[in-house]
């Protein structure tokens, strides 16, 4: 029937404990931020009212989960169906990022039970781009469920669903390959909404939807290398490696041309000076190129691209310097006024990464429960 | 507009063309519409070789709408009624009176039949044949029904007007009612208020010279640039209502900071009206109720004002405020990056990069076996 299989493996591990540590000491302060209310755990303050829950679950946790829409691009509107063994697991990943994501801007919000205003129409602000952030994002999870829903119902060998919902699959995986091209570029429109308080090296204005969406798309794919990497080290899979190295190429193609538009940006706005300011935030422009540079040096030579543990340094540099660029933008170089700063707390800290324990916990059990991944070999 | 015409229109109004358009480009904007509209009413103001008639009706009223009308600035009333607009009929403005003033109506209506504007203020009596307001002899209810037979359209002007107003609360012994209600299978312009924006009056008028026909109006009549949104969407004290900062009663720490008056029984979150825009009497400043500290008392909604008991808490029509607010304490200078905060980031990098390098050297040790899978 399908050539995914369920891995099959001893679910609870070593490593999975470990995670279940760290994921239970996010949920305890997760649980004392519904308690005691935002500020007895973040440090937020009046100017920074978007701390790492926003910047790092959703706008920098949606990118990373941008895998099933590169993957969903490639191989269903560029027809390059060699791609599709990689798709399940890659589909699994964004679902999981994009929950956490819709996760994050839930507990972010001050007042979380008016959350339901949302889906009330006439409380809709056209003008407003969080409106489409939010509601895009709300209906790509959703998206994301019923893609992933073929390895469920295998599972559970409802076939005849499974043929009901093979027949419409089509038309969700349209809307998953517009939604988060719509939200991923309104990401970008929000740095726009923030004008002057965001650093000028990051503040292009109209070029910022462009720029979310290139670097959501290069980060898209490297996610899929590190998966895949991850995949063959951590749970002894079969290399992907010759799989993986295409992906490669079209991270070059995506980030020569972020870098391209982002330098020649710099240079019709007449900001190329600020990069010589020797300022923090010139050293930090400098720590994201040079992220930016490491994957393009080693993606470009051919020998290189062959080699699997090069790949993944090149996927982790990209996607490191993906995360950088946002986080530059939206929070370390971000300038709300005079006289506030922000750091996040350590429990702040820990809800985040509890929450990506968490993930990392129910990705493994799903994917060791459900046939997500492909069957050895890359020949079909 | 040509020079001749302005000329002509300078004299007329004794108004020079800046403050003219100044006027209108004021109009248009409160009606929320283009510096087109402002243009295409100047125009037809200006160019209007036959000012358009008014007849003016009042029934059971204390003539607020038109003592609103006497503190517009622009323009001022004697400049709009006898210059901008031929008020043929009014009766607290009427020079003549009796038989002659009745008799220069009659003979207005017939020969503007089907053209002359009707602004009726002040309710309408309606218990035993109406009988409890009578001009000329007649009932307030029988004139007001002829003039509307043959009228271009009808407005109803302040509250009363509109749907009754204070005769129309209590016991209501004459059984006031507002002129659609007698009126009906008509369309009738209402602008609730007590006392009325002059302003909302005037944008009304304008837009039907100009255009040929009335602004976009709601279920209840009302005209959607004046009366579409509550005085709460957009009252200045709003993020205090949001932030759940109250004045609790009157002269306390919060009203005097200026706090949001719902606790003290605004009636602005369920009453309709742009109060909270254009303010009052065109000297800024916060010249509306709230603005100088006293709760809204709903004056131009149904149900509401005259109805609610002054003090009550509103029926909020958006969101209710809740009971407990989150603390927001502005944490200005905070205490920047905490030690165990920077060792946790720094771990979770290093943790990232570490596996990175151990899952790159794996892959590198295996990579080439594993290529066939």
């Amino acid at each position: 029937m399908s050539a995914y299989k369920p891995l099959g493996s001893r679910i609870v591990t070593p490593p999975f404990i470990a995670l279940g540590v760290i994921a239970a000491i996010g949920f305890f302060f997760l649980a004392m931020r519904f308690i005691y209310g935002m500020g007895s755990v973040t440090n937020l303050n009046g100017a920074h009212a978007w701390g790492i829950w926003v910047v790092y679950d959703v706008v920098v946790g949606t990118a990373f989960a941008c895998g099933g829409y590169a993957l969903a691009i490639t191989v269903y509107v560029l027809n390059k169906g060699k791609y599709h063994p990689l798709i399940r697991p890659a589909l699994l990943a964004s679902l999981l990022g994009y929950a956490l994501g819709g996760l994050g801007a839930f507990f972010d919000m001050g007042r979380w039970w008016q959350f339901y205003n949302i889906l009330l129409p006439w409380n809709w602000n056209f003008n407003s781009v969080m409106l489409e952030v939010g509601l895009c994002v709300l209906t790509y999870i959703l998206v994301l469920v019923i893609e992933f829903s073929p390895a469920v119902l295998e599972h559970f060998g409802a076939k005849k669903l499974l043929a009901v919902l093979n027949k419409m699959l089509f038309f969700f995986i349209a809307i998953g390959v517009l939604l988060p091209t719509m939200h991923q570029s309104s990401l970008g429109s929000l740095l726009i909404a923030m004008g002057y308080k965001v650093n000028p090296l990051w503040q292009t204005w109209q070029l910022q939807p462009l720029l979310a969406l290139l670097t959501a798309l290069c980060m898209g794919f490297s996610i899929v290398v590190f998966e895949g990497s991850f995949a063959t080290a951590g749970l002894r899979r079969p290399s992907e490696t010759p799989l993986l190295k295409g992906l490669g190429m079209a991270i070059v193609g995506l980030l020569g041309a972020f870098l391209a538009v982002r330098f020649i940006t710099l240079l019709v706005q007449g900001k190329l000076g600020l990069l010589f300011a020797f300022d923090f935030a010139s050293f930090m422009f400098l720590v994201e190129t040079v992220l930016f540079v490491v994957p393009l040096v080693i993606l470009l030579s051919p020998k290189r691209r062959e080699n699997g543990g090069q790949l993944l340094i090149a996927a982790v540099s990209m996607l490191l310097g993906g995360a950088l660029y946002r986080f530059d933008a939206f929070l370390i170089t971000f300038a709300p006024g005079v006289g506030y700063s922000y750091f996040p707390s350590v429990p702040e800290i820990m809800v985040t990464v509890g929450l990506i324990a968490f993930e990392i916990m129910a990705y493994l059990v799903l994917v060791k429960l459900f046939p997500v991944m492909h069957d050895a070999g890359h020949e079909a | 507009m040509n020079e001749h015409d302005i000329e002509r229109l300078e004299r007329r109004l004794g108004m020079s063309r800046r403050d003219f358009m100044k006027f209108f480009a004021g109009l248009a904007a409160t009606m929320g519409l283009s510096s087109f509209a402002a243009e295409a009413m100047a125009e037809a103001v200006a160019v209007q070789r036959k000012r358009p008639v008014v007849i003016w009706l009042h029934g059971q009223e204390c003539t607020g709408p038109s003592e609103t009308l006497l503190r517009a600035e622009h323009p001022t009333l004697e400049r709009l009624l006898l210059d901008m607009i031929s008020l043929d009929y009014h009766q607290t403005l009427d020079t003549g009176a009796g038989h002659q003033v009745e008799a220069a109506k009659e003979a207005s209506m017939a020969a503007n039949k089907g053209q002359y504007l009707l602004v009726v203020e002040g309710s309408i009596p309606t218990k035993d044949g109406g009988i409890y307001c009578k001009i000329a002899n007649k009932t307030m209810l029988e004139h007001t029904k002829e003039a509307a037979e043959n009228a271009a359209a009808i407005i109803a002007f302040g509250s009363c007007a509109s749907w009754g107003g204070v005769q129309s609360s209590g016991p209501n012994p004459t059984e006031a009612k507002g002129v659609h209600e007698i009126l009906p299978g008509k369309t009738v312009v209402n602008l609730p208020g007590c006392p009325p924006n002059p302003y909302n009056f005037l944008a009304t008028v304008m837009h039907f010279l100009t255009f040929g026909k009335l602004p976009a109006l709601d279920a209840q009549g009302r005209p959607l640039f004046a009366y579409g949104r509550l005085i709460h969407e957009n009252c200045y004290r709003r993020p205090h209502f949001d932030a759940g900062r109250f004045a609790e009663e009157f002269g306390d720490e919060g009203h005097k900071q200026g706090y949001c008056l719902y606790k003290l029984g605004c009636k602005g979150p369920e009453t309709y009206a742009n109060c909270s825009v254009i303010e009052f009497n065109d000297i800024s400043g916060g010249t509306w109720p709230i603005g100088v500290g006293h709760p809204c008392f709903g004056c131009a909604e149904k149900g509401v004002g005259f109805t609610k008991p002054l003090f009550s808490l509103a029926d909020v029509k958006t969101h209710t405020p809740p009971a407990m607010f989150p603390e927001i304490s502005q944490r200005q200078g905070s205490s920047g990056v905490g030690t165990g905060a920077a060792l946790l980031t720094g771990a979770v990098v290093g943790a990232v990069v570490g596996a990175t390098a151990m899952a790159a050297k794996k892959l590198n040790s295996t990579g080439d076996s594993d290529k066939q899978g």
